[in-house]
């Protein structure tokens, strides 16, 4: 079998359209181009019911009725919704937020933006596994807290957050518990009843599905200010002619996301894994190795100047970080949090396995990599 | 089944349909170094630049995002002015963000056949000029009725106020140079011109700090956050390229609108087209139509396979009647017997002689002669 090169391995910056979302999602570009607010004509019926099925496909995934669910232009926009839009709801009553200090940096954006504003904030640490610390959580709930906003699975290290733990802390202080769950939907098994989230963010484009999409999960009857106004549409929290065809295509990731992905990328991970730390001894995993998402490693190679391995690698598509700020060169805020110095955090590199990738693209890739890393050391 | 609701959202053209497909299948996150990263990075960008030679602005003048009513509320957002001045006949979008609008806002009323006096704007602006934006829409999403932009340009300009436009449906529809109408934002949407739903921009000069309510990773120069649509964007691109073809088809729909009208303006009396008496969009017919509601005769055309709107599809789920109608004639019975029919890029000569008959026929239903 011949590889295709470059191999792609950056499944968290974004995932390869899964073909049968492209076969789902075509006729809405084609003949059922209708526009789903026009109630006047089947064209917008059709288009309508197809928005429908999807909103029920999504909510599915994660525990939701379909009415919780609106569509968003993606994860960016449907964090900045939650955020800002409960933050204020609840203003000035309540004018206290909680994050993380590894959250993605379009969280970080907003829950700075609100501070900005007069809002207070507190940044919760995390451990050298990645996890927050549930007594710190705690403490910091105090009755003008609105919002905790915890990611769910990294972008940058992969690390899964004790969700069930957050959700009941939150839900026993009465504060609203929003998660960004980009890089966890349908790669960690999530129930928003379960686990007693009022507010969770999901990704067309992390799951195989088309990029511009994306969908918020609200409880019902949590209140949300939308950010921005217009026709009304998605019960007036987010206006804008939505696009069928994206509608269509995030349904039908969900729909396959899952079952089927997990076994695989795991086997893959652990074979990677394996070949790496059996040849080289300057690897080590950031983040706790067991409470991750194993289609995500975070690697430091000590000793190893990352930009130049990437650079070294270029039959491989890889990156050192988040793909929001890798063209910008700072260094990961994320694993500084982690307790990593300049030097390791400069030796790092982020690895991303998904659904497309197979046993030979790991083969040749932990021996390239391999490989570069010795001529660097 | 006649399609005459492209004011609504127009198909697909079938080039950007390919352009979508190629750009899905390639993938990639643009802001990603590597060589796939920098293929949709390349793919997003020349879909600005070909954007920017069509409108004639500059490249870096334009931040994509989810659509036209984004674009809207942004440049609202953007304007760092404590005044807004606005009209009576605005988009859904620009109405609703004038109303949490920090600051003043005055609304200047159009007339009866739906255009604002300049005088009315110069007045308004004669204090407070230099603290204020004013935002017009270009064409109007429901009559057509065109703006005089130039002229509303020079006039904002000359008291030091912000011009934003809202062109969305104009775009393909009429000649947009940026440049020459001289405003310093405009909004624009794809899923009008023959593109996908999901995409549209705001243009603006680079002097301006544009804001965006999606904050994130810095994408698109700090402007708007999230990873791009760049499928949506590359298709948007193809549909702005083929700006050229629209127009020319223009000159078509005109002439078969103006038949439409005419026909149906010899056959009865009492019928009424806003809008008529000035500039307007060569493809759309607001027909008023004496004594049938207009949710009756959209059923009925239905039921004929044809379909046509109310008026604008953001408000089509409500029943409520038109603020555009009410603003150019406060007749209440014009307002709920109003329909409007849309030509576009895919439309036959034929739609509109079929959209005749079977209007000649509801009116003779109830109009017995």
């Amino acid at each position: 079998m011949t590889l295709k090169l470059p191999i792609y391995l950056d499944y968290q910056a974004t995932t390869p359209l899964d073909e049968r979302v492209l076969e789902a999602l075509m006729p809405y570009l084609t003949t059922h181009f209708g526009n789903p607010h026009s109630v006047e004509h089947s064209f917008g019926w059709q288009a309508d019911a197809a928005v429908e099925l999807a909103r029920k496909k999504v909510a599915e995934i994660v525990g939701a009725k379909p009415e919780e669910i609106i569509f968003t232009s993606g994860a960016t926009e449907s964090n900045n919704i939650a955020i800002k839009g409960s933050a204020y709801a609840a203003y000035p009553a309540k004018n206290h937020i909680i994050t993380v200090k590894s959250e993605h940096e379009c969280v970080l954006a907003s829950v700075r933006s609100l501070e900005k504003a007069g809002f207070t904030v507190t940044y919760l640490n995390i451990n050298t596994d990645g996890l927050i610390d549930l007594n710190e959580l705690e403490i910091a709930i105090s009755e003008k807290t609105s919002l905790v906003s915890v990611m769910a699975v990294n972008n940058e290290i992969g690390v899964l957050q004790d969700l069930n733990s957050i959700g009941k802390i939150c839900r026993a202080k009465g504060v609203l518990f929003h998660t960004d769950a980009a890089q966890a939907v349908g790669k960690v098994p999530l129930d928003v009843v379960a686990m007693n989230i009022d507010i969770m963010s999901i990704s067309g484009h992390k799951i195989y599905g088309p990029k511009g999409i994306g969908a918020l999960y609200v409880r019902k009857d949590t209140p949300l200010i939308p950010l921005f106004d217009g026709g009304g549409q998605e019960q007036g929290l987010r206006s804008g002619t939505l696009s069928p065809a994206l509608c269509v295509g995030i349904g039908k990731a969900c729909e396959i996301a899952g079952a089927e992905d997990a076994g695989h990328v795991t086997k893959l991970s652990k074979l990677l894994w394996q070949k790496l730390t059996s040849n080289l001894d300057c690897v080590s995993l950031n983040g706790s190795s067991d409470k991750r998402f194993l289609g995500n490693l975070n690697l430091t190679f000590k000793g190893v100047k990352s930009d130049l391995l990437v650079a070294d690698l270029k039959n491989i598509a890889i990156s050192t970080g988040s793909a929001c700020s890798s063209a910008k060169a700072k260094s990961s805020y994320v694993l500084a949090a982690l307790g990593l110095s300049e030097g390791e955090i400069a030796s790092s590199i982020r690895i991303g396995i998904g659904r497309m990738t197979t046993i030979e693209d790991v083969d040749y890739a932990a021996d390239y990599i391999i490989k570069c890393v010795k001529n660097l050391l | 089944m006649i399609y005459l609701d492209y004011n609504a959202t127009a198909p697909i053209r079938p080039e950007v349909i390919e352009v979508m497909v190629d750009a899905m299948k390639q993938g990639g996150n643009p802001s990603s170094v590597h060589t796939i990263g920098r293929g949709a990075k390349s793919v997003m960008e020349s879909a600005r630049s070909t954007i920017a030679q069509m409108i004639n602005c500059r490249s870096q003048m334009i931040v994509f995002t989810s659509g036209g009513t984004e674009a809207n509320n942004m440049a609202l957002l953007s304007s760092d002015r404590s005044r807004l001045i606005t009209t009576n006949t605005e988009h859904d979008s620009v109405r609703s963000a004038s109303s949490r609008f920090q600051g003043k806002v005055d609304v200047i009323n159009v007339d009866e056949n739906g255009v604002i006096d300049i005088d009315d704007l110069s007045k308004a602006l004669e204090e407070g000029g230099a603290d204020t934006i004013v935002s017009i829409l270009f064409a109007n999403n429901e009559t057509g009725v065109l703006q005089e932009i130039v002229k509303i340009a020079e006039v904002a300009h000359a008291a030091g106020a912000l011009l934003h436009i809202d062109a969305i449906q104009a775009l393909a529809k009429v000649e947009i140079d940026f440049m020459a109408l001289g405003c310093d934002m405009m909004s624009l949407s794809s899923h009008k011109i023959g593109g996908p739903q999901g995409v549209g921009a705001l243009v603006a000069l680079e002097k301006l700090p544009v804001k965006s309510f999606v904050m994130g990773g810095g994408q698109e120069v700090g402007r708007r956050g999230g990873t791009e649509n760049i499928a949506g964007i590359a298709g948007f691109a193809k549909a702005v390229s083929m700006v050229p073809q629209s127009l020319e088809k223009m000159a078509d729909l005109e002439i078969w609108r103006n038949e439409v009208e005419e026909k149906i303006f010899d056959h009865t009396s009492g019928a009424l087209f806003l809008g008529k008496k000035v500039k307007r969009l060569p493809n759309v017919s607001m027909v008023y139509m004496p004594d049938v509601l207009s949710e009756t005769q959209v059923m009925n055309f239905d039921l004929e396979n044809i379909c046509v709107s109310a008026g604008s599809a953001c408000s089509s789920g409500k029943v409520k009647s038109s603020h555009v109608i009410n603003a150019m004639c406060d007749d209440e019975k014009i307002a709920r017997s109003t329909i409007r029919m849309s030509f576009g890029w895919n439309s036959k000569k034929t739609d509109g002689d079929r959209f005749v008959e079977c209007w000649l026929k509801q009116y003779k239903r109830k109009h017995a002669m």
